[in-house]
């Protein structure tokens, strides 16, 4: 080890060391594995079992780990999408004002420092921390797999996956910004936690109900009510992610939108190659690292520009 | 007066319609203890934000060895240290990682940073506790620490922004004492911002009355109090017994005495300092017996209130 100190490194590692020691990582950290578990384990069992409940033609069996309900437990992927959210909130909804509240702010800014450093070392220390829970949860799932079925996955699948869990860590980082975003507006941990779980609630619960209340009120074409609905929906991060993480581990989906009978006719009901389906769901992969990107900007600015004395 | 160490020149500060600092001038030198005193709202915080670069003046320039605060924040803050008012560390840390995290923040290196720490530990009378939880410290020995901490950088000025709020009368001395000892053995030069009259009356060399943002005057205490009321009335209580008719007609008949009441064993005049003589001598001629006179001195309190009145 060199005997030069970067205050950068040492400040992200203080970070991600403070989030791995807290309790609320850990019970988070604890209620994913149990419910991921839970999951896996059924669909394991029946794939051993009863593999012929699963589907037909047994293609693709490792993406089903992550992709099929059985006994009305969710699948994975829903569980992760459910979860996922709330972990990243919980990392970032304090950032902060508990600094503020504390007085270690002007304490750390007071240093010679970038200012900067301070914001960037909160999001990359909890993406850090982000990356290496999802990414073990997933390998841990993938292995599980290997073990218990006895087969290896194909390239195919295996990158399916690694993408599957990539673009989940970049949808977590989203709800971990705008968690940031608020720990900077309010100044009391609480508030900011309730309005980005406000958010969270709004966009899995209340945008869809809303949007198809807009569309139906516009409109009686039931076409153009879908396709109002559909465009709407896709601003939802939450739609987004959903929609994409599911074509992604479902490569026999063909298209995210209405076929008409002559688009369909003459095709053959196969699977689409890996190229095909990322370039299908290309839009909701850029529009999420946008929203998580502009999120992050927002909170940067929003944290350069404030005053630091309470 | 050496080369000024800290150069304010006509810094002004507006929060909104609100003028914070109003064109203040201020010089302060190498090795110096500087009180800046003011009541709550007078602008002293931001000041020394403002001097750390962690706040943009309005208008007005700050210039620490040479460097502009605003625009060379970092080479500022690199010879500064500065303790909040409120300040405090992360739970999760003991004192002693605390002090390290500062000293990796300012570059140096983890060994060095180690005995440094020790060192200080024992300076502010931590050593037994510099492995404990700071969340298990008091107010007191939160401070103490938060001074360690100042020190880790070697600073060549450190701030203290309302050191003693919330410690108890024992450990304010102890407190003050310390930072006096500092300042005189290492030449590092001190701003202190405080309410709290007595304390700076201990320790500043100088002291800045600052009201609404303006430095209404700056000297020693001494100077000001001289300054302020040689010409001045003051009160000159004197202890007689027993106390006679024509004691008090006598002392009514000298014009220069403005005003004369009795209590009991003790006569109260108001007048100007160079007539205890004369008072003593009539009263000994009048066949009293002159168990005390004293005249009322100035300290910070009264130059304090001639300010604050306004």
């Amino acid at each position: 080890m060199s005997d030069i100190v970067k205050p950068f490194g040492v400040m992200v590692e203080k970070e991600f060391s403070d989030h791995v020691r807290s309790w609320r990582f850990i019970i988070l950290v604890a209620l994913v594995l149990l419910t991921s578990t839970g999951s896996i384990y059924t669909i394991l069992l029946v794939i051993r079992q009863h593999p012929a409940q699963l589907s037909a033609h047994s293609t693709y069996l490792f993406l089903k780990l992550f992709t099929k309900s059985i006994n009305s437990l969710p699948p994975f992927i829903s569980l992760i999408g459910f979860l996922g959210p709330l972990v990243g909130i919980s990392l970032g909804f304090d950032a902060v004002n508990s600094e503020r509240d504390k007085g270690t702010l002007g304490r750390i800014l007071s240093q010679p420092i970038p200012r900067d450093y301070f914001i960037n070392s909160k999001f990359i220390g909890a993406l850090a921390v982000i990356f290496i829970l999802i990414f073990t949860l997933g390998l841990l799932v993938l292995g599980l797999g290997i073990l218990y079925i006895g087969l290896t996955p194909s390239v195919g699948e295996f990158l399916r996956i690694i993408i599957f869990l990539f673009l989940t860590c970049i949808y977590i980082a989203f709800w971990l910004n705008l968690g940031i975003t608020f720990s900077i507006l309010f100044r009391q941990a609480s508030t900011s936690a309730l309005s980005t779980l406000a958010i969270w609630l709004f966009f899995t619960v209340f945008y869809s109900m809303l949007i198809k209340f807009i569309a139906g009120a516009m409109f009686y074409n039931p076409v153009a009510v879908h396709n109002l609905t559909l465009s709407l929906s896709r601003f939802n991060p939450n739609f987004l992610y959903n929609e994409l993480t599911t074509v992604l581990l479902t490569p026999s989906i063909r298209s995210l939108g209405a076929l008409s009978f002559s688009q369909v006719s003459g095709t053959i009901p196969s699977t689409l190659p890996l190229g095909q389906s990322l370039l299908l769901v290309w839009p909701d992969i850029t529009a999420l690292l946008a929203a998580t990107l502009i999120c992050f900007g927002l909170s940067y600015v929003l944290f350069m520009r404030q005053e630091i004395r309470a | 007066m050496p080369e000024p160490l800290i150069d304010i020149k006509e810094l002004t500060k507006d929060y909104g319609e609100n003028r914070a600092v109003d064109h203040l001038n201020l010089s302060i030198g190498k090795g110096e203890i500087f009180g800046l005193l003011g009541p709550n709202g007078a602008g002293k915080t931001t000041i020394i934000l403002t001097l750390l670069g962690l706040s943009e003046p309005t208008s007005g320039t700050i210039t620490v060895k040479g460097f502009n605060a605003t625009s060379e924040p970092l080479k500022v803050k690199k010879i500064t240290g500065y303790l909040p008012d409120e300040v405090g560390f992360r739970d999760n840390s003991t004192g002693r990682e605390s002090l390290i995290y500062t000293a990796l923040l300012n570059g140096i290196p983890h060994k060095e940073a180690a005995e440094l720490a020790d060192e200080l530990l024992e300076i502010v009378d931590l050593s037994e506790v510099g492995s404990k939880k700071t969340k298990t410290y008091s107010k007191g020995m939160k401070q103490r620490l938060g001074l360690a901490d100042v020190l880790m950088k070697r600073p060549e000025i450190i701030i203290l922004d309302e050191p003693t709020v919330g410690i108890d009368p024992k450990g304010i001395i102890d407190f003050l004492d310390l930072i006096r000892d500092l300042s005189k053995n290492r030449g590092i030069t001190v701003l202190l911002s405080s309410h709290l009259l007595h304390q700076v009356q201990i320790i500043c060399d100088r002291v800045g009355i600052l009201v609404e943002g303006q430095l209404r005057a700056v000297g020693n205490i001494k100077d000001l109090a001289k300054q302020l009321f040689d010409h001045e009335e003051t009160s000159i209580t004197v202890e007689v017994k027993p106390i006679t008719e024509e004691m008090i007609q006598k002392l009514t008949e000298d014009e220069r005495i403005k005003d004369i009441q009795e209590e009991r064993d003790t006569i109260i005049l108001k007048g100007s300092k160079n007539l205890v003589p004369d008072i003593s001598k009539t009263i000994i001629e009048s066949g009293g017996d002159l168990y005390r006179i004293s005249c009322k001195e100035y300290g910070l309190d009264e130059i304090y209130h001639h300010y604050f009145k306004d």
